[in-house]
């Protein structure tokens, strides 16, 4: 193993961004993509892994154009991807609101937000199909909050001065998945998707040098199968498990884009992490996952911590002037609406000097008894119930009467797999969408862009994107006797032979928690070199050990959580070293990669334009060799880059 | 760790699982200690800590269900002392927590028990008959694209909430489990209500009645009898009225529906 070699560096990559100004460019490429004429269509088969906004939204409008879909999840119905989950909103730049919103708005405060680390164009586009979406789910019977005039509402989010965000009560992700599974689910009915669900990708097949299908495990049955196609979308989510304790699920898991990853497919800024900043502390060691506040939240509820260091009061025991509302005090302009890695940062900044609260000091208050006052309780249940109620029954107390006790988590990883402007990863016929991919967030995601994005990916560019890609091929198909899908299958069948035959002393959940907790210290909300030089040894340390202690149970026969969870584990430990590479690298702090050595002296996020304006795409180069640095370069022609200010 | 509440003394429980090898093989409850429990925990994590014992000692860990942990995906689903989700209202197994319980307790966990429910294994059940419900009809037929301006559908707020009670179905098949016929009526009430209030729905609502009661029936799940037991479990709240609208729809679609199933 080679761990201090210097990282080799080569290719430039090129991310197709078609010519002409920012504004006409997607026009212009949909003119100019080549179609697949609709008696063709049937003759090309699309493989789609993951049923969450973007694969749901994706394969059912590549069904509705007429094409083959067949869909992957490995929970036990479609509808349960962790989309689902997504509480606060979704942005469009509708300017219903007549307060100075716009395409061009949304694109700024988007690149802005990311701290300027993503695609001019990819964002641009993102903004204006953002309309487009809010019409179709409208259309689907996607139930929105409305006014009573019977229109749309809206409100606002972290790092926008409008209010540009759209929502159903607090599960907008619900509501909006439930949209594009129903839409799914008519095509299902004309046989035009085939559904697989608890089905897990476990390997991508390529076939000259072209995705060309999956392999996949059933995991009640264990069986492990082939499926090929013209071409693979994954949609499979981010990989915040990384750290163990998230707000994922418990099963969301980088396994298919890790896999892609060492097929070919290039890595992009995998050390970008967003840590929430709203979320419900850690209360003990068995501690499964965390749980989010909305964001949706800090339009009402007040930050704040004790001015004195280890204040133990109850909060109603301080007054008023012993307290720091530390947002509002140092940004004046956005207080408590912050974008998510300046609110994150501030918090364990308080923490660190020892102000925090709660039994483990690890915890802010967020309190709402201003919003109570000033609106009258009615009024703040009507829009915060739900999440009040979720808050007590986690935690056994009332946050009407006692501010609530937050604390940031891991929450979405702007990282995954490098796409172009088509969506297409480095491996042809290869696509990734939503949170897959390195996607339009940059260095930090606003609020309410995540469902934007999948369903901007799914419903408005895949399906042009794919479609060019397809009419360039031949319709022949593939078959899974191909000798490329029977050695694929016979490496993942030796695979988990391996890992039930270690039989160890150490469960997964010990490796996959040992694994979080030195992601969370090293590579977490503040990183430093000589941190991530130690957690890089620790991680390619805990692989060794995973591989040669492991324990499992049963046969592969079966259905085995074991073998679910220690393949995803494995996959994560590899993950983990590459975003520590990617961390220690990039010399520079933006977003939410924030690094110790890089601060102005206010403590803000120090950007280094000249040196790291580029998107780190990393290649695999083998089990126990460094992954290579490939750069994508950032043309800012439309934004000034500046120090990001929200003062 | 100190946990969030003042009172959290460990707790040492007897739980009686439901273990079941596969659908074909009878299953029987298997009893188990769990000990140094905190109240702080939640039911799943219970589990979690009894299967890494389990695990550990060279047992078999316990097959059950779960995703999101946080309420919304539906993917959780114990039948938790003969309680669909356990004692608390309103409330998913994931939400629950053990501060619900006392030291000394015996817990009893079933998975759903219904005959459109096949056992894979442990508490893990086969639920994908609700999907085909939803398939048969649980959508608006409209492609991606060329849709009018979502604010040309101006619908009224009371409308538009009533709607969105309705939606707020996470499709966790509790209202199966809880019911003595095992009937799935609520759940698809609940859909066939979402769409028949709102003006996008209403073009196809005879036909989406049909189709979905239709393949409900063909799926094995029981007649509904108006006892309520599914509206008293759901841990959403889907209200018993869309039942009562589902039935109004219906009778309508089979007096007036040129679609004949």
């Amino acid at each position: 193993m080679i761990l201090d070699a210097k990282i080799p560096e080569v290719v430039t990559l090129d991310a197709k961004i078609p010519d002409g100004p920012l504004a006409e460019k997607w026009e212009k490429h949909k003119f100019n993509v080549k179609l697949v004429n609709p008696a063709n269509k049937r003759k090309y088969d699309i493989i789609i892994v993951g049923s969450g906004l973007a694969g749901a939204s994706a394969a059912a409008t590549l069904a509705e154009l007429g094409y083959n879909v067949k869909v992957f999840c490995f929970q036990d119905s479609a509808r349960r991807a962790h989309s689902i989950a997504a509480q606060g909103g979704i942005n469009a730049a509708k300017n219903y609101q007549n307060d100075g919103d716009s395409v061009y708005r949304l694109f700024y405060d988007t690149i802005k937000g990311g701290d300027y680390r993503a695609r001019e164009a990819n964002v641009y586009r993102l903004a204006q199909v953002s309309v487009n979406i809010i019409d179709q789910c409208v259309a689907q019977g996607v139930p929105f909050a409305r006014e009573y005039g019977g229109l749309l509402a809206n409100r606002s989010f972290g790092g926008a001065q409008v209010s540009r965000t759209f929502y159903a009560r607090g599960q907008t992700g619900q509501q909006l998945l439930l949209g594009a599974y129903s839409a799914l689910n008519r095509q299902i009915a004309y046989g035009k998707v085939q559904m697989f669900p608890r089905t897990e990708m476990l390997d991508l097949v390529m076939v000259d040098g072209k995705a060309r299908g999956i392999v996949t495990r059933h995991l009640v049955t264990g069986h492990i199968e082939s499926h090929s196609a013209h071409a693979v979308v994954l949609a499979t989510g981010g990989y915040g498990n990384v750290f163990y304790l998230s707000t994922n699920a418990m099963g969301s898991n980088t396994t298919a884009i890790w896999r892609a990853y060492k097929k070919g497919a290039f890595f992009g800024n995998p050390c970008f992490t967003q840590i929430h900043p709203t979320c419900i502390p850690v209360s003990g060691e068995y501690q499964s996952k965390l749980t989010l506040m909305s964001e949706s939240l800090r339009n009402d509820g007040r930050v704040w911590v004790p001015k004195a260091k280890g204040d133990k009061r109850l909060a109603k025991d301080i007054p008023e002037d012993e307290r720091d509302y530390f947002l509002e005090r140092k940004y004046p302009a956005f207080g408590n609406l912050v974008p998510r890695d300046v609110a994150s940062r501030n918090a364990k900044l308080a923490c660190d000097e020892g102000r925090g609260v709660g039994s483990t000091g690890l915890a802010v208050y967020l309190d709402f008894s201003d919003a109570i006052k000033r609106d009258g309780l009615d009024k703040v249940s009507q829009k915060y119930g739900n999440l009040f109620e979720m808050y007590a029954k986690i935690t056994g107390e009332d946050p009407y009467q006692t501010p609530m006790r937050i604390y940031p988590a891991v929450h979405y990883t702007m990282g995954g797999l490098w796409v172009d402007y088509n969506l297409m990863t480095t491996v042809p016929g290869l696509y990734a969408a939503g949170e897959a991919n390195f996607s339009d967030h940059g260095a930090n995601r606003l609020g309410a862009s995540a469902l934007m994005q999948g369903l901007a990916d799914g419903y408005f560019v895949l399906p042009y994107t794919i479609g060019d890609y397809l009419a360039q091929m031949p319709a022949a198909k593939v078959t899974v006797d191909h000798p490329a899908f029977k050695e694929a299958e016979t490496n993942v069948r030796a695979t988990i032979q391996k890992l039930l035959s270690i039989n160890g002393t150490k469960t997964v959940d010990e490796f996959h928690k040992e694994l979080g907790l030195l992601m969370w210290d090293y590579c977490g909300m503040a990183r430093n070199a000589e941190g991530l030089q130690y957690a890089k040894g620790k991680i390619q340390a805990l692989r060794k050990e995973f591989w040669s202690n492991v324990k499992l149970y049963g046969v592969n026969e079966d259905m085995n959580q074991t073998i679910e969870k220690a393949g995803r584990v494995a996959d994560f430990i590899e993950l983990g070293e590459l975003m520590v590479t990617d961390a220690l690298h990039r010399n520079e702090s933006c977003g939410g990669h924030f690094r110790e050595e890089y601060q102005t002296p206010e403590n803000e996020a120090l950007r280094d334009d000249a040196n790291f304006a580029y998107v780190a795409a990393w290649e695999y180069t083998g089990p126990d060799s460094e992954a290579r640095l490939n750069k994508e370069p950032l043309a800012f022609e439309n934004v000034k880059l500046t120090q990001r200010s929200y003062k | 760790m100190a946990g969030n509440n003042p009172n959290s003394t460990p707790m040492n429980l007897t739980l009686k699982v439901w273990r079941q090898k596969n659908a074909k093989t009878p299953g029987q409850l298997v009893t188990y200690k769990v000990n140094d429990i905190s109240p702080d925990m939640s039911f799943l994590e219970m589990f979690d800590v009894l299967n890494e014992d389990l695990l550990r000692q060279g047992q078999e860990p316990i097959a059950f269900d779960h995703d999101c942990r946080e309420g919304i995906c539906g993917m959780c689903s114990m039948y938790i002392n003969g309680r669909a989700h356990g004692p608390e209202k309103g409330t998913t197994t994931c939400q629950l927590h053990m501060r619900k319980f006392k030291d000394g307790d015996t817990i009893v966990v079933e998975p759903w028990r219904a005959n459109a429910f096949t056992v894979h294994k442990d508490l893990s059940v086969d639920r994908s008959a609700l999907d085909r419900i939803q398939q048969a009809g649980g959508y608006v037929s409209v492609n991606t694209g060329g849709v009018p301006d979502a604010n040309e559908i101006p619908i009224p707020k009371s409308i538009a909430d009533k709607a969105f009670d309705a939606a707020t179905c996470i499709q966790c098949g509790a209202c199966v489990a809880a019911c003595k016929n095992a009937s799935a009526m609520l759940f698809l009430s609940a859909k066939v209500s979402q769409l028949a209030m709102l003006p996008q729905g209403k073009v196809e609502r005879k036909t989406r009645v049909e189709n979905m009661l239709a393949q409900h029936d063909a799926e094995g799940f029981g007649s509904c009898t108006n006892i309520g037991a599914c509206a008293a479990e759901c841990p959403v709240g889907i209200s018993l009225e869309n039942i009562a609208m589902l039935n109004r729809e219906y009778i309508a679609a089979k007096v007036t529906s040129e679609n004949i199933v």
